[in-house]
C-alpha cells in the first residue's frame, strides 16, 4: 500500500530526463555499479562467472516472477519453466552435441525463435492461470511447471528424456568468444541491467501503474474501463520475455540442460530467492539470489567448518526462509528498510533534541 | 442427481453412454477386432483397475488437501510432507508392532498432531494471508523433506501388507476364452480392492459427517462464511483446529496405504503433491465430491496413458487440468 502512495506521487511529478534520473541516485547506485563494472579486475574468474554471473542470471528469473507478483499481485511459479523451455529450444534449434535432435541453427537464429517461443508459452501459462484467482494461481501454476518437467523427462523424440542436452556452446560473435569469462560476465550484467531497467520504466509507465491499480483493486479498475484480465495477460508476456533470455543465458552459462533444470525444486527456488530477496522491489531478486548462490556455494564447507552435517544445508535454505517469511514478509529489502528507518529516526530524535536545548536553529 | 440431468440433458446422455460403453468393455468377451485395436483386454482391465485404485489414493490424500483449502483458504503446500511422513511412520510401526492396522492408526494420529502443531503454531496468526500462509508451507515443506531424508535416507521403503491382505483374488470379469471355451477369469491383488473398498468408505463417512452431523454443518458454514459464523459465537478457531488435524491425519494414513501398494522415498512426497494439485484443480477447489471425480479422473488418466501412450503420459493428465481450465476454471464439481 506505501508502494502505491510513492507511484502516485512519482506520477504527479514532472517528466525528467535520464540524466535527471541518474542524478538523483544515491552513492549506493553508483558503489555498486562501479564495483560491477569493475568486478573483472577484483574477483578471481570462479568468483566471476561461478557466483556473480550466476547470481544475476537467477537473479533475472527472480525479477520476472517478483514483477508479476509486486506489481501484479500475481504469484507465477511457472517463470523458471519459460527459462526453461529457452534454454531446451535453443539447444534444440541451435547446436548441441545431441547431434541427431540438434538442428544447428545459428544462434542469431535459434536464440530469438526460442525466446519468443518461450514468450508464447509464458504468455498462454497466464492466460490460462489468470481466469482464476488469488491463491489458485499458485496451484496451476505449479502444476503447469510440473507437467513441463515430467514432459521433459518422459519424452525422449524431442527432449531427448533424462539426460537431456550437454555441449550447448556460446556463440563466437564480433570475434569475440563470449563462453570466455569474462565476455560472459558482461554479457550477463549488460543483460541483468536491460532487464533491471525495463522492468523500472514498465512499472512507471502507463502500464505498469495500471497493473498495480489491478492489484489493489481489480474492481475498480474494471470499473474504470480497464481491461483487468488483459494487463495481467500482457504481464505475464513481459515478465517470461525476461525470463526466456535469463533462460538463454542460464543454459550458456551450464552449457547443458537436462529435467533438472525446470525441475520442481528450481520452480520453488526462484520463489524462494524473489522472496528472501524481497517483492517491494526490483534489487530484490538479485540480492535474493546471490545470498542463494553464496549458500548453496559455501554452506557445506561453513557447515562442516563448524562441525555440522555439511549436507543439511537444504535444512538451512528452508529455516533461512521460514524465518524470513515470519518475521519479514518483504524479505531482506524489508530487513534494510526497516534498520536504515530506525537509524534515521534515531538522527532526527538526536537533531530534535539538539535543537530544543539550543534555542531555534 | 436428477437435478443435474434436467440441467444439462447431453451431458448426463454423454456420461450415461460413456459409462455403457465401458460396463459393456468390461463384461464382454473381446474379439480378435478388437484386440488387435485396443490391446488384450487383461492389458485394458489392470488398467482400469490401477486407475481406479490409483485414484482411491490420490482422494485419501486430496480430500484432507482439499477440506483445507477450503475452510482456511490454506494452499498447503507441505501436504505431500505428511503423506511421506506419514508412510514413514507407518513402516517403522509396521515393522516394529508387525500390525498394518496399528501402522494405520498410529500414522493418522501422529500426523494429525503435527497438523494441529503447524496450525496452532503458525497458520493461526497469519489468518487471512494466503500467500504468506502458502509460502510458510513451502519452507515446511523443504524443511520436512530434509529431515526425513536425515532421518531414513534415501533408501526405498515398503509397508508390509498383511497377510489376510496379501495375495490375489478373482474378479468376476472374463478376460479371454479357452480353446476349450472356459472362460480365464481376471486375478487382481487383494491388498488393492481393501483400499479401493476403504477409501469408499473413508469417503462415504466424510459425506455423512459433513451433511449429517452438527460438526459438518459448522465446518460447511465455515467454508461459506467464516467471518459469519464466528460472529454467531462459534469457537472457530477450535473448528480450524480439528479441520486441520483430520486433513493432515488422512495425508498421513494415505502415506501408510500409498506405501503398501507403491513405495516410499525422497521425491514421492512433491509426486503426490503435485497429483493432489491436478486432482483438487480439476475438481474443484475445496469439495469433497470434487476430489472424488477429480481423483478418479487422475488416476484413470496416468494409468491408461501409461498404458498406451508412454511418452507423453503425463500430457493426458496435463491436457485434461488444462481444458477445465478452459472450460469451467472453478472445477467439475463446484458449486459456482
Amino acid at each position: 500500500m506505501a508502494m502505491a502512495g510513492l507511484d502516485i506521487e512519482q506520477r504527479a511529478r514532472p517528466r525528467e530526463s535520464f540524466g535527471e534520473w541518474l542524478a538523483r541516485r544515491g552513492t549506493a547506485f553508483w558503489v555498486v555499479g562501479a564495483l560491477l563494472l569493475a568486478m573483472p579486475a577484483i574477483a578471481s574468474p570462479f568468483w566471476l562467472v561461478q557466483i556473480i554471473a550466476y547470481a544475476l542470471i537467477l537473479g533475472m528469473i527472480a525479477l520476472s516472477l517478483m514483477f508479476l507478483a509486486g506489481y501484479g499481485g500475481i504469484v507465477s511459479l511457472v517463470q523458471m519453466t519459460v527459462a526453461g523451455l529457452a534454454g531446451y529450444l535453443v539447444a534444440i534449434l541451435g547446436g548441441s552435441a545431441i547431434t541427431q535432435i540438434s538442428l544447428n541453427w545459428p544462434w542469431w537464429a535459434a536464440v530469438p525463435v526460442a525466446v519468443l517461443i518461450a514468450t508464447l508459452f509464458g504468455t498462454l501459462s497466464g492466460a490460462l492461470s489468470v481466469r482464476t484467482e488469488g491463491i489458485y494461481t499458485i496451484m496451476i501454476t505449479l502444476a503447469i511447471a510440473s507437467a513441463f518437467y515430467y514432459l521433459t523427462l518422459q519424452n525422449y523424440t524431442i527432449f531427448n528424456g533424462f539426460s537431456g542436452f550437454n555441449g550447448i556452446l556460446p556463440p563466437v560473435f564480433l570475434s569475440v568468444d563470449w563462453g570466455q569469462g569474462i565476455p560472459f560476465y558482461y554479457l550477463t550484467l549488460g543483460c541483468a541491467v536491460l532487464a533491471y531497467g525495463a522492468v523500472i520504466y514498465v512499472s512507471r509507465a502507463p502500464f505498469g501503474l495500471a497493473l498495480q491499480g489491478t492489484r489493489d483493486n481489480p474492481r475498480r479498475m474494471a470499473a474504470l474501463g480497464f481491461d483487468v484480465v488483459a494487463h495481467r495477460i500482457a504481464a505475464y508476456t513481459f515478465a517470461s520475455l525476461i525470463a526466456a533470455s535469463a533462460g538463454v543465458l542460464l543454459v550458456w552459462y551450464q552449457r547443458q540442460i537436462s529435467p533438472g533444470t525446470a525441475g520442481v525444486g528450481p520452480v520453488v527456488d526462484m520463489l524462494i530467492i524473489a522472496v528472501v530477496g524481497g517483492l517491494s522491489r526490483p534489487i530484490g531478486p538479485f540480492i535474493g539470489a546471490l545470498v542463494y548462490v553464496l549458500l548453496r556455494t559455501f554452506a557445506l564447507d561453513v557447515l562442516e567448518g563448524i562441525g555440522l552435517d555439511g549436507r543439511r544445508y537444504q535444512l538451512l535454505i528452508g529455516l533461512g526462509f521460514l524465518v524470513i517469511v515470519l518475521f519479514s514478509p518483504d524479505g531482506l529489502i524489508g530487513i534494510w528498510q526497516r534498520l536504515r528507518e530506525r537509524y534515521r529516526r534515531g538522527d532526527d530524535a538526536r537533531n530534535t533534541q539538539m535543537g530544543s536545548g539550543g534555542g531555534t536553529p | 442427481m436428477s437435478d443435474f440431468v434436467a440441467r444439462r440433458p447431453i451431458w448426463s446422455l454423454i456420461i450415461i453412454l460413456a459409462v455403457a460403453i465401458l460396463v459393456w468393455l468390461v463384461f464382454s468377451i473381446w474379439t480378435p477386432g478388437m484386440e488387435a485395436s485396443f490391446g488384450r483386454k487383461r492389458v485394458f482391465l489392470s488398467a482400469l483397475f490401477n486407475g481406479i485404485t490409483l485414484g482411491a489414493l490420490y482422494f485419501l490424500v486430496a480430500s484432507g488437501f482439499t477440506l483445507i483449502f477450503g475452510l482456511m483458504r490454506n494452499v498447503n503446500l507441505a501436504h505431500g510432507s505428511l503423506y511421506l511422513f506419514g508412510g514413514y511412520v507407518g513402516y517403522s510401526v509396521g515393522e516394529w508392532t508387525g500390525s498394518w492396522l496399528v501402522a494405520l492408526l498410529v500414522a493418522f494420529l501422529l500426523v494429525a498432531l503435527v497438523g494441529i502443531l503447524m496450525q496452532v503454531l503458525l497458520f493461526r496468526w497469519m489468518e487471512g494471508q494466503d500467500l504468506r500462509q502458502t509460502l510458510v508451507t513451502i519452507g515446511l515443506s523443504i524443511i520436512f523433506a530434509d529431515l526425513l531424508l536425515w532421518g531414513y535416507g534415501g533408501d526405498t521403503f515398503q509397508v508390509t501388507a498383511p497377510d489376510w491382505l496379501s495375495g490375489p483374488v478373482t474378479l468376476p470379469f472374463a478376460v479371454a476364452l479357452r480353446s476349450n471355451g472356459e472362460a480365464v477369469m481376471m486375478t487382481y491383488p487383494l491388498v488393492r480392492i481393501a483400499i479401493l473398498i476403504g477409501a469408499i468408505v473413508v469417503g462415504v463417512l466424510m459425506w455423512l459427517a459433513l451433511n449429517r452431523t452438527r460438526v459438518g454443518m459448522l465446518v460447511r458454514a465455515g467454508v461459506d462464511d467464516r467471518d459469519m459464523l464466528s460472529a454467531t459465537g462459534v469457537r472457530v478457531q477450535l473448528i480450524f483446529v480439528m479441520v486441520f488435524a483430520f486433513g493432515a491425519g488422512l495425508a498421513g494414513l494415505a502415506g501408510v496405504v500409498g506405501g503398501t501398494f507403491q513405495s516410499l522415498q525422497p521425491g514421492e512426497d512433491t509426486r503426490i503433491l503435485l497429483s493432489s494439485l491436478v486432482v483438487v484443480i480439476v475438481g474443484g477447489m475445496g469439495s469433497i465430491p470434487g476430489a472424488a471425480v477429480g481423483a478418479l479422473i487422475v488416476g484413470l488418466a496416468e494409468q491408461f496413458g501409461s498404458v498406451y501412450m508412454p511418452t507423453y503420459a503425463v500430457m493426458l493428465t496435463f491436457v485434461i487440468m488444462v481444458a477445465v481450465l478452459a472450460i469451467r476454471p472453478e472445477g467439475l464439481a463446484a458449486r459456482r
